[in-house]
């Protein structure tokens, strides 16, 4: 990966990079990259991608409210809050 | 130049569940801001979803009725996007192995013909919160009580040529998700949201054009005018020698206009990954085969009922079976009063036209079937005209009681004693003998133009409670 895409993935993962560390974490991520294009070798045009590691299904829940409402709790951990919202720096579409 | 349109629609169905897809909070709409959001709902630390079963239920049971292959194994997966809304930083959703396949509606044409619309998929997933513009001194607020509330999002193949095949296809849907029950409906509470994918080419043209997609449409009325606004202005750009950027535009239903939302130069890279958290979903043939069984009856299947059981035309078996609560109301009405024309009839003008007024829903109408019945039952036994019916069924409308107890307070019943018709038709002779005189020196050709004087003054000094077949047949004779 060029620097230029790590800066882009560093955006869209709201990490921040400078600019002194961009080189080196674009080495760092290489690194990785190769040991994923060892893997791209082995064949697997018959096998059904894999979604979970445990050969297991997952159990569904029956349908019912069993949450009651906790938002003087939930609101305490928020920075800013008002008439029991949450506040954010404003989104502009 | 000849232009064609190219649309595919993507809705958000709503899924009427008490509890969210992943937690067992509430999903009532309109409760007080954040006192439905739970710790999962908020992606709390530690927490981890729990999926409900009524949404899979659901989602198979919107499968069925399109006539999809349903997936035996589903499979979640991690949308990832930053917006105040989404507490988790990704939406929870489906995308290699969407739970609803491939299927088709098929939508009834102007012209009579029915056209078939393919649906590419249709997949699970959970609804983002709320976020509020309004000023918070600079900053916006966030209502997380429908975040995680569970929705199945439908995706069509670009198969509609035209905004009235777009708008059929939505309110097919919409009649297929009502009748199923599996969604209340109700678009003005964002229940159901249509996204529009639109592009135009040259006539012949394989190839497709550039889309622009428009989001957010809750309403049939402003998706027909949004379609017919972007296909005028695409054609604008390109015949003016542009090109149509490929942008996300949003609709604004106050001013009647879309702007861009964004363009995808920027565009979105969510990178898709099967969630860590779920398991994949396996259903088996006895599951699907349940849930088969126990349908209910969907629009079509009751449009082809209502045209053998009740004679309505194609037309009106259209209208009254593509939503049930309207269809429920429409054969309750005519079971008890035993006229199923009469009943369309005031169903489809008197009642909608009061409904949509209103703004209300057949749920919301002031009057019962039992009371339309009784209205029409004092109609087909001429009890009272046409003209005094409409006044009974405005008394009903106010809450002023049943139809037979309105006519007989108001004294609307209508007069077809002869003697007492008979006595009106001489005194409106003999006090208009001018008229009679040029009615009877006139055309044979032209008589029956001229008759309408006569009988507008005896309906008038009958107070409208003259029965208007037997006035016409007495003036008749007296005039002859």
């Amino acid at each position: 990966m060029e620097p230029s895409e790590i800066e882009k993935l560093a955006d869209l993962a709201r990490l921040e990079i400078t600019a002194d560390t961009v080189n080196e974490t674009a080495k760092s991520i290489n690194e990785v990259l190769a040991l994923v294009d060892q893997l791209k070798s082995a064949d697997t045009d018959n096998v059904q991608p894999m979604s979970h590691p445990l050969d297991v299904t997952q159990v569904l829940r029956p349908d019912q409210v069993t949450e009651s409402c906790q938002r003087e709790k939930l609101l305490e951990s928020a920075p800013a809050t008002e008439r029991g919202l949450f506040l954010v720096p404003k989104v502009i579409e | 130049m000849e232009w064609e349109t190219v649309i595919g629609l993507e809705v958000h169905v709503q899924l009427a569940t008490q509890s969210k897809i992943f937690s067992g909070s509430s999903t009532r709409f309109g409760a007080e801001a954040n006192t439905q959001a739970s710790v999962i709902d908020l992606a709390m630390p530690g927490t981890l979803p729990s999926p409900n079963a009524e949404a899979f239920r659901y989602a198979v049971m919107f499968g069925l009725a399109i006539n999809a292959t349903i997936a035996k194994r589903s499979v979640f997966e991690r949308k990832n996007y930053f917006y105040p809304d989404l507490p988790k930083g990704y939406q929870t959703t489906q995308l290699e192995a969407p739970i609803v396949g491939s299927g088709a509606v098929d939508i009834a044409l102007d012209n009579g013909e029915t056209k078939r619309i393919r649906i590419h998929h249709a997949h699970l997933e959970e609804d983002a919160g709320k976020s509020l513009h309004e000023d918070f001194h600079g900053m916006s607020g966030i209502d997380l009580n429908r975040a995680g509330t569970p929705l199945i999002e439908v995706v069509t193949e670009p198969d509609m040529r035209n905004a009235p095949e777009a708008v059929a296809c939505a309110k097919k849907l919409h009649a297929i998700v009502t009748s199923l029950g599996i969604c209340d409906g109700n678009m003005s509470q964002g229940s159901m949201r249509f996204d529009v994918n639109i592009s135009v080419r040259l006539k012949g043209e394989e190839k497709l054009g550039t889309r622009t997609e428009t989001k957010n449409l809750n309403s049939f009325r402003f998706m027909e005018r949004c379609i017919e606004q972007e296909v005028q202005r695409q054609i604008e750009v390109l015949e003016d020698g542009g090109t149509i950027q490929q942008e996300t535009r949003l609709y604004d239903g106050d001013t009647h206009t879309a702007r861009s939302m964004r363009s995808k130069e920027e565009a979105n890279d969510y990178r898709y990954f099967p969630c860590p958290d779920l398991l994949p979903v396996v259903i088996d043939d006895e599951y699907i085969a349940q849930i088969r069984q126990a349908l209910p009856e969907l629009p079509d299947q009751r449009q082809q009922r209502f045209i053998a059981d009740y004679k309505l035309s194609n037309y009106d078996a259209d209208i009254l079976s593509a939503n049930a609560d309207i269809a429920h109301f429409f054969e309750a009405t005519a079971k008890a009063c035993g006229d199923a024309k009469l009943s369309a009839n005031w169903l489809m003008g008197e009642v909608s036209a009061r409904l949509n007024a209103e703004e209300k829903s057949i749920a919301e109408a002031p009057l019962s079937p039992e009371q339309l019945a009784g209205l029409i039952r004092r109609i087909s036994d001429a009890t009272v005209s046409n003209k005094i019916a409409k006044k009974v069924f405005d008394a009903m409308w106010q809450g002023e009681g049943d139809a037979d107890s309105i006519i007989e307070a108001k004294g609307l019943k209508q007069v077809s004693d002869t003697g007492a018709i008979e006595q009106l038709v001489e005194d409106v002779i003999a006090n208009n003998a001018k008229q009679v005189e040029n009615y009877r020196n006139a055309d044979e050709a032209k008589r029956p133009k001229m008759l309408g004087f006569f009988v507008g003054q005896i309906m008038k000094a009958s107070k409208g409670q003259a029965n208007p077949q037997q006035v016409n047949k007495i003036l008749l004779q007296k005039l002859k």
